[in-house]
């Protein structure tokens, strides 16, 4: 299955999808030192997005959220991508700043968690392998 | 969206990959607002530069950006820094925190921009005519520069701001269109403003009803007969803390309210409403220990009327003056300067009683500014007293 979106912040790649109907917030709700979801009652709470593909309709929260994408990157934690059903700016920019391939106007409701994904930031395309 | 060719070399790499990601930045910007091409901008305001806000992941992204080749591309000042830069040890700054503050403002001078830190910019020379396109990230300065100067700017975030400097583009939506300037709501004033305070607590009322309304609509005020600049900077701060409001229009008084008719939809304020928002920020029991004026930073005529009245009297609680560098400058120049600090209060320039690692230092600060109330009791656990400026220096000497 191929979805054709749109391009958000560019670059390419494969991982693990995890996803969420609820909106993320990157400040205060996914910890920079561990990347675990620790945001209380998130269907998601717990959980690592290190090395995932992370889909969720859209970001939350404080613009600080866009640095806490960068710190996670930094430590190896980040997401390897992300698919939103409408982006909006602190995930955007914290993609951008943090070098993470990232796609909108995906219908994130044909993805799971577990599906092996491919995510290109420059055609804006996510591919199920 | 369309772009130029120097904006595509830009994007391409070829000036360097800070610039490359700042264009990156507003692309992806313009696609999620539906941006068809990229404005000049003439001048940039930029957020983020406390490393209290930033932490070591901010400081990270702004080496990088740094020696990725980052240059400014049109003039670009500063937000308020965590601590005063040249005396922050007298402010009780922890050493490591003012080293960390320190690489901070290098990463910014190495890219160009002007390292006088201040939500004032417009006060010292970063000062945009009418019509012109920015971008500025302050917020109390963003509505400043939309409603009093009709400059035109988003509210920008921090490294959206950074993306502009660097590149002198911004993504074209929101306030530079004609249609998203237009007012929503008429907001009729039936009271006497005086001062900063009554202008703060206009700024509060204001700022909730909009808050509460769909669609937030940009007020227009009526029944404002007269107002200073001082007063319309802490009206700013105000509106923009508490409405999220970047715009208004104040009829006879900000430039464009002569372009629209007042919409039907009216909400009248009268003193009580006024009343009723200073009480809800003038609400602390127990003695006061910190005191401060300056937010957003203080005009020189408001360091020339704190001098008048401190002069050969004696401050006898920590009295924190907030203002720019430029303008501390002068009041050394005029003299204000040695009155003021030998009545005992301090200067702390660069930075304000918001941007300040001051977390539970102090129980209960004493201020005109209702912006500043809001983070001294979000951000710092301190209650609050909402006083007016002439109240606010009286209540130091006690």
């Amino acid at each position: 299955m191929i979805l054709t979106g749109r391009k958000i912040s560019p670059g390419a790649a494969s991982g693990e999808a995890l996803t969420t109907t609820m909106g993320i917030s990157f400040y205060g709700g996914v910890d920079p030192e561990t990347g675990r979801v620790v945001e209380k009652g998130h269907e998601l709470e717990g959980q690592s997005v290190a090395g995932r593909v992370l889909v969720f309709p859209t970001g939350k929260g404080s613009t600080v959220g866009s640095y806490t994408l960068y710190r996670l990157k930094k430590a190896g934690l980040a997401p390897s991508a992300i698919v939103n059903a409408e982006a909006e700016p602190i995930t955007a920019v914290g993609c951008i700043i943090a070098g993470i391939p990232c796609v909108d106007h995906i219908p994130i409701e044909k993805l799971r968690s577990g599906m092996r994904l491919r995510v290109d930031g420059e055609r804006g395309v996510v591919e199920v392998e | 969206m369309e772009l130029t060719p120097e904006e595509r070399r830009m994007l391409s790499g070829e000036d360097g990959p800070a610039t490359k990601k700042a264009m990156e930045i507003l692309l992806a910007l313009g696609a999620i607002y539906g941006a068809d091409r990229l404005l000049p901008v003439t001048s940039v305001q930029i957020s983020g530069v406390s490393f209290d806000n930033l932490g070591e992941a901010g400081l990270e992204f702004l080496t990088e950006m740094a020696e990725g080749g980052g240059r400014v591309r049109v003039l670009t000042t500063l937000n308020p820094a965590g601590m005063d830069v040249e005396n922050w040890q007298a402010l009780g700054i922890d050493p490591d925190f003012a080293r960390n503050q320190q690489r901070v403002i290098q990463a910014y001078a190495r890219m160009g921009a002007a390292t006088t830190c201040s939500c004032t910019p417009y006060l010292f020379g970063n000062l945009p005519r009418f019509g012109e396109h920015i971008a500025w990230a302050e917020s109390s300065a963003v509505c400043y520069a939309n409603a009093v100067l009709g400059a035109r700017t988003n509210r920008e975030g921090g490294p959206s701001a950074l993306a502009a400097a660097l590149t002198g583009r911004t993504p074209r939506y929101g306030l530079h269109l004609d249609e998203n300037r237009r007012p929503g709501l008429t907001v009729r004033v039936e009271a006497d403003l005086r001062g900063t305070r009554d202008f703060g607590a206009l700024g509060v009322a204001v700022g909730r009803a909009v808050e509460a309304r769909p669609g937030k609509p940009i007020p227009y005020l009526r029944g404002v007969a007269a107002a200073g600049v001082d007063e319309l900077k802490s009206f700013c701060a105000s509106l923009a803390t508490y409405g999220g409001l970047a715009m208004f229009h104040m009829e006879g008084v900000t430039p464009e309210s002569g372009l629209h008719a007042p919409p039907a939809e009216t909400l009248t304020l009268t003193r009580r409403d006024l009343d009723e928002a200073i009480r809800s920020l003038d609400s602390a029991q127990g003695e006061a220990d910190f005191v401060s004026l300056g937010c957003p930073h203080l005009s020189l005529d408001e360091v020339r009327r704190l001098a008048e009245r401190l002069a050969g009297r004696r401050v006898r609680k920590t009295f924190w003056i907030t203002t720019s560098r430029p303008v501390k400058r002068l009041a050394d120049e005029m003299g204000y300067t040695a009155v003021i600090e030998a009545a005992g209060a301090v200067f702390a320039v660069d930075t304000c009683c918001v941007v300040a690692p001051i977390r539970g230092r102090f129980k209960v600060l004493v201020t005109d500014s209702a912006k500043a109330c809001y983070y001294a009791a979000a951000k710092n656990g301190f209650a609050t007293r909402f006083l007016p400026f002439e109240e606010v220096i009286e209540e130091a000497l006690k």
